[in-house]
């Protein structure tokens, strides 16, 4: 289906775009790669008024390491955080979970700001950024603030940014500790069914798909710093989730792959 | 809005609606039909076109973000001497039967093979994830890219 009618602004700065969205209202969107949002405008699940293009933000987008942090442009993409061999050494876990996201062509245009801030809950990277501990800085009319990853997401398709904010930068830690990402779907290029990461051994895991927002496993990374075994520990990876029913899977049956995905991706990570 | 592209190395230039998407700016304005479109949902890949040398989804690209861009389709690959080397292979190993999909699948194998070293049949696989085809079983297409990327 062709998108309904809209209008368009370029910004050609972070500041334009800020302004943009503050004289836009509440039915603006702030359009990166598109590729979560140009679908949904496709089938009219999303009818903005304004888009406001922030994809030619070049100052946005690039991956730098400074001491213990990784510091990464909000418009940055998957193929470049799967590319990038800064990333590799300081944090594999998010160039590995990057290369999972959909297909390359998609990849190619993606950004791992537009994928936090469409918040899906069925998404890859967002759960990554959750367990690796990361920081989002989001950008208003006020000046800049930091959003704890484990504070941004607040229901389906929804976070705390504000309707004139625009993510700018995402840091997570240097993290070289034991990981795993163990993605489960029934056919190529899908979405997880379920989807369970695994940072620093254990010390984070975070679950895709499991309610209605992405979600920390408070209960298994409370375990495993008590010492418990994988299998133990993964007893609790579905505590306190409410996971959708659908046509992939029941609630009971996400809960059942959350428990074993868990326990694989403690084992793979050295729990 | 006026949208400016070159395509296949040829400026274009056409004033189109915002909501214009790019696989109806090629097929539509500029009557280049060889970029197919497929799912409406972003999933089959007939519409890949190359965007400054990557593979993009043609469907999921408004035209205006693509201004200014260099795209290439399936009618700039074959020069003058003839095909590109994976239309050439495609062909050679018999990577198609309906052909609907082929295009998008030579403009995605074309971009997997620049952009990943040291190819096998499994990468190609998940490499080519994002372009469907209902009549191949894909081992002819594997085989073909194979052919390119080793």
């Amino acid at each position: 289906m062709i998108p309904a009618a809209v209008d368009y602004v370029r910004a050609d700065s972070a500041e334009a775009a800020i302004a943009a969205l503050a004289e836009a209202g509440d039915e603006a969107k702030l359009l990166a790669g598109g590729q979560s949002l140009v679908p949904l405008m496709r089938l009219r699940l999303a009818t903005p008024s304004v888009l406001v293009d922030i994809g030619r933000l070049d100052g946005l987008a690039g991956i730098s390491v400074d001491g213990d942090t990784v510091g990464i442009g909000a418009l940055t993409t998957h193929s470049a955080l799967e590319h990038s061999a800064d990333l590799a050494a300081a944090c594999p876990l998010l160039a590995h979970v990057a290369a999972q996201v959909g297909d390359p062509a998609v990849r190619h245009r993606g950004t791992l700001g537009g994928s936090l801030a469409h918040a899906d809950p069925a998404s890859d990277l967002p759960a990554a950024v959750l367990a690796l501990g990361g920081t989002l800085v989001a950008t208003g009319p006020g000046g800049s603030r930091e959003i704890a990853a484990t504070d941004f997401f607040t229901g389906f398709l929804e976070s705390v940014l504000g309707p004139d904010e625009l993510l700018t930068e995402v840091r997570v830690p240097v993290s070289t500790g034991g990981w795993c990402y163990q993605k489960f779907n029934r056919r190529a290029q899908d979405w997880a069914i379920v989807g369970v990461v695994v940072a620093e051994g254990g010390a984070g895991v975070a679950l895709v798909n499991m309610g209605s927002t992405p979600m920390r496993a408070a209960g298994v990374e409370a375990a495993v710093a008590a010492g418990a075994s994988a299998g133990d520990a993964a007893s609790a990876a579905a505590d306190g989730t409410e996971p959708p029913t659908d046509n992939n899977a029941d609630g009971d049956y996400r809960a059942h792959l959350a428990r074993v995905l868990t326990e694989r991706a403690l084992v793979a990570a050295g729990a | 809005m006026e949208v400016s592209v070159t395509v296949n190395g040829t400026a274009r230039s056409a004033d189109v609606e915002l909501r214009t998407l790019l696989v109806h700016y090629l097929r539509d304005v500029l009557g280049l039909t060889g970029t197919n479109v497929g799912c409406d949902t972003s999933s089959c890949g007939a519409c890949t076109v190359l965007v400054d040398g990557r593979s993009a989804k043609s469907c999921t690209l408004l035209a205006v973000q693509v201004d200014g861009a260099d795209v290439t389709t399936i009618e700039g690959l074959a020069g003058p001497d003839g095909l590109h080397p994976m239309q050439q292979a495609f062909h050679e190993c018999h990577a198609l039967q309906c052909g609907y999909c082929t295009p998008g699948m030579v403009m995605a194998a074309v971009s997997l093979v620049d952009e990943y070293d040291d190819l096998d049949a499994a990468g190609v696989r998940v490499g080519l994830e994002g372009n469907l085809c209902r009549c191949t079983g894909y081992q002819n297409i594997v085989a073909a890219v194979l052919a390119v990327g080793e």
